[in-house]
């Protein structure tokens, strides 16, 4: 009787166990790189862990390579996409969410439409329209690229949100006296804290690992984000395995610490309560 | 404190008629109910007096000002939801208070009306809580608080007690009926517990398909029902109806379509042969009774209620029932002697409208 439900219960775990190994393996197979020394790298065949590891590659990335610069401009266009995708989006998912207007219908439509296209046709047509702005091999204009991109996505994901949170709250705070801009700000964005974290955190992922844009408006070393910075580890006749996956690991970091503040939002219900339970 | 006059007011969703033609005067601090089946536009009619909704034609005023294009904020009401809508992320006391901050209202003053509030709701010692927190009962006394803070021209109520049990809504309806003792406050109050609308109300609203069909006192309505269905929906175990023929003359008497005759008083807006519909309650129907003019009906079945018992009785196909307090009543089967005082019947004419 009992030996069913302990077998199965084994099973779903090793089951687990062995997708998150899948999932990891790769960021493993990074850090095992990272610490590798050069002359190990080849001799020494496939093994799981380097017979002597070193912090060389790192030590070389952050004091004789462009990294520093690369990951201050990938801090910077990512924050800033960011924070301007979740402000527009939660205000443009709470007017998609709560108003009726003329035209909502084929806003929507507009909007889902963009999401249709492989981004590597637009290349060309942005970098014209960016080049006589002066947009080009420039932050902001990366910024603006991502933000446009963004936008459709991060909306819909917010008016999610916001459609889970009951009318009655904000219709209660404006008969309390509220305007309904005063009722959004503290009655209906503090419960979407959870929905703008994701938004943060997705918007975020997605601006710091984008290569494709980056590479194509971005010339030199000064401007580039790190993804293209990563490129730089390739030259002509060889690829700097090791350097290459300790400027990786590093460019871990950011991302996870941003998903370790933010995911207390993430798990945490903040509606409970607001109506009948 | 304040009037509320209804003027004509009609609502549509798109082409779809919501209210028709709603006209009512409330007057300062009368409680007023709002009763009828789901669907006919009270949540509505309260919503539209709050500014949640817009007003398609007609014309609303409060305290003698027209507030058809005011702001809900600007309205000076309050109201408590069917799901409370509670503040999740504020306390107790915050949750009270939001709407005396929103005014800037001295913290002095806050604290002092709102510990004034806690204190006549009892809920003093949950005011550091969160919603989340609290039982259902409890959540319902802070809809209530946070109403009553700020003591506004009038409290609207969409069926507050709808979502909790039948022993704290017992309790909760008197607990209103006592706090609107207290503040004299005007009060619109929306429910189809008719009890609630019967215990509370100065005056009940009763309404069908976005029309008004009855406005009376609680004993207005239960006595003299304007039409068949105000007749038939305030009253429980409900009015019983019998469909038939009215005949006048010597004898008035009412004959039904199974051919069961009940003596009548005199109705001289009937017609001798007009068809007609008769009422009576069940508690009216004498049943054991060995009066001359008595009827035999049918014994279906029989339902103690503990306070009472429901007897379903029949003439023939025509199905009815008795209330009574008399236990012998209890083990009753097969045939039993039932006479329909004719002082006692309502009179409905072909349209369904009192005679
Ligand atoms: N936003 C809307 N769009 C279209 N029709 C609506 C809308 N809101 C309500 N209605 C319709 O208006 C009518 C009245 O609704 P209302 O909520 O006032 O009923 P109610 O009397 O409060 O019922 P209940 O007792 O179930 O709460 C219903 O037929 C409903 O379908
Ligand atoms: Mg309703």
């Amino acid at each position: 009787m009992r030996a069913k439900p302990i077998l199965l219960m084994t099973a779903h775990r090793l089951a687990i166990l062995a997708y998150i190994a899948f999932a990891l393996f790769p960021l493993y197979w990074l850090l095992k790189v990272a610490v590798t020394p050069n002359d190990l790298l080849y001799s020494e065949g496939i093994r799981l862990w380097p017979s002597r590891a070193t912090l060389d590659h790192f030590d070389f990335v952050l004091r004789h390579s462009a990294f520093p610069t690369f990951f201050k401009n990938s801090l910077i266009v990512s924050g800033s996409t960011a924070v301007i995708v979740t402000i527009l989006a939660s205000l443009s998912g709470y007017a998609l969410s709560r108003f009726n207007f003329r035209g909502k219908y084929w806003l929507v439509a507009l909007m889902l439409l963009t999401q249709m296209f492989p981004l590597v046709m637009l290349v060309a047509p942005i970098f014209k329209i960016l080049s006589p702005l002066g947009l080009t091999n420039s932050l902001t204009g990366l910024v603006i690229v991502y933000t446009a991109f963004n936008v459709p996505f991060a909306t819909f994901l917010m008016q999610s949100f916001f459609d889970g949170i009951p009318k009655d709250l904000e219709e209660a705070a404006m008969i309390d006296g509220a305007t309904q801009f005063v009722a959004f700000r503290q009655i209906i964005l503090p419960l979407t804290l959870p929905g703008i974290a994701a938004t943060l955190g997705f918007v975020f992922t997605a601006a710091w690992s984008e290569l494709l844009f980056s590479l194509m408006l971005i010339s030199g070393n000064d401007q580039a984000t790190f993804p293209v910075g990563l490129l730089s580890f390739v030259s002509k006749f060889s690829v700097d395995f090791g350097q290459m996956m300790a400027a990786g690991v590093l460019a871990l970091i950011p991302a996870c610490l941003f998903f370790l503040l933010i995911q207390r939002y993430l798990v945490q219900g903040l509606t409970a309560g607001a109506v009948k339970g | 404190m304040a009037s509320i006059d209804i003027a004509n007011i009609r609502k549509s969703y798109g082409i779809h008629p919501v209210l028709h033609d709603v006209d009512l005067k409330i007057g300062d601090g009368e409680f007023v109910v709002l009763v009828g089946p789901s669907g006919c536009g009270k949540s509505t009619l309260l919503r539209m007096i709050a500014g949640l909704e817009s007003v398609t034609s007609g014309e609303i005023r409060i305290a003698g000002k027209r507030v058809n294009e005011l702001a809900p904020k600007d309205r000076d009401i309050a109201m408590v939801f069917q799901s409370y809508a509670l503040y999740p992320h504020m306390s107790v006391a915050n949750n009270m208070s939001y709407s005396l901050r929103l005014r800037k209202v001295a913290k002095e003053k806050i604290a002092s009306v709102v510990s004034g509030a806690a204190s006549k709701l009892g809920l003093d010692p949950l005011l550091e809580r969160r919603p989340r927190a609290l039982s259902g009962g409890q959540r319902q006394r802070v809809a209530m608080g946070r109403a009553i803070v700020r003591e506004p021209k009038a409290f609207l109520f969409d069926e507050p007690l709808s979502n909790l049990d039948a022993r704290l809504r017992e309790q909760m309806r008197a607990e209103i009926k006592k706090l609107h003792k207290d503040l004299g406050a005007t009060s619109i109050y929306v429910t189809h517990d008719q009890i609630e609308a019967m215990t509370l109300a100065d005056r009940i609203v009763a309404m069908n398909g976005g029309f008004v069909q009855q406005v009376g006192s609680p004993l207005d309505l239960y006595d003299r029902p304007a039409n068949l269905f105000v007749a038939g929906f305030i009253g429980s175990p409900g009015m019983n109806f019998f469909e038939g023929t009215y005949r006048n003359g010597q004898s008035p008497r009412f004959e039904t379509k199974g051919g069961v005759t009940i003596p009548a008083q005199v109705h001289a807006e009937l017609a001798d042969g007009a068809s007609a519909t008769l009422g009576i309650r069940p508690e009216h129907v004498e049943i054991g009774t060995t009066a001359p003019d008595a009827l035999k009906a049918t014994v279906d079945l029989v339902e103690p209620t503990g306070f009472g018992i429901i007897l379903h009785l029949s003439f023939g196909k025509a199905i009815f029932k008795a209330f009574t307090n008399d236990r012998a009543f209890l083990k009753a089967s097969g045939e039993i002697p039932v006479r329909l005082p004719p002082e006692r019947l309502h009179f409905f004419d072909a349209d369904g409208n009192r005679v």
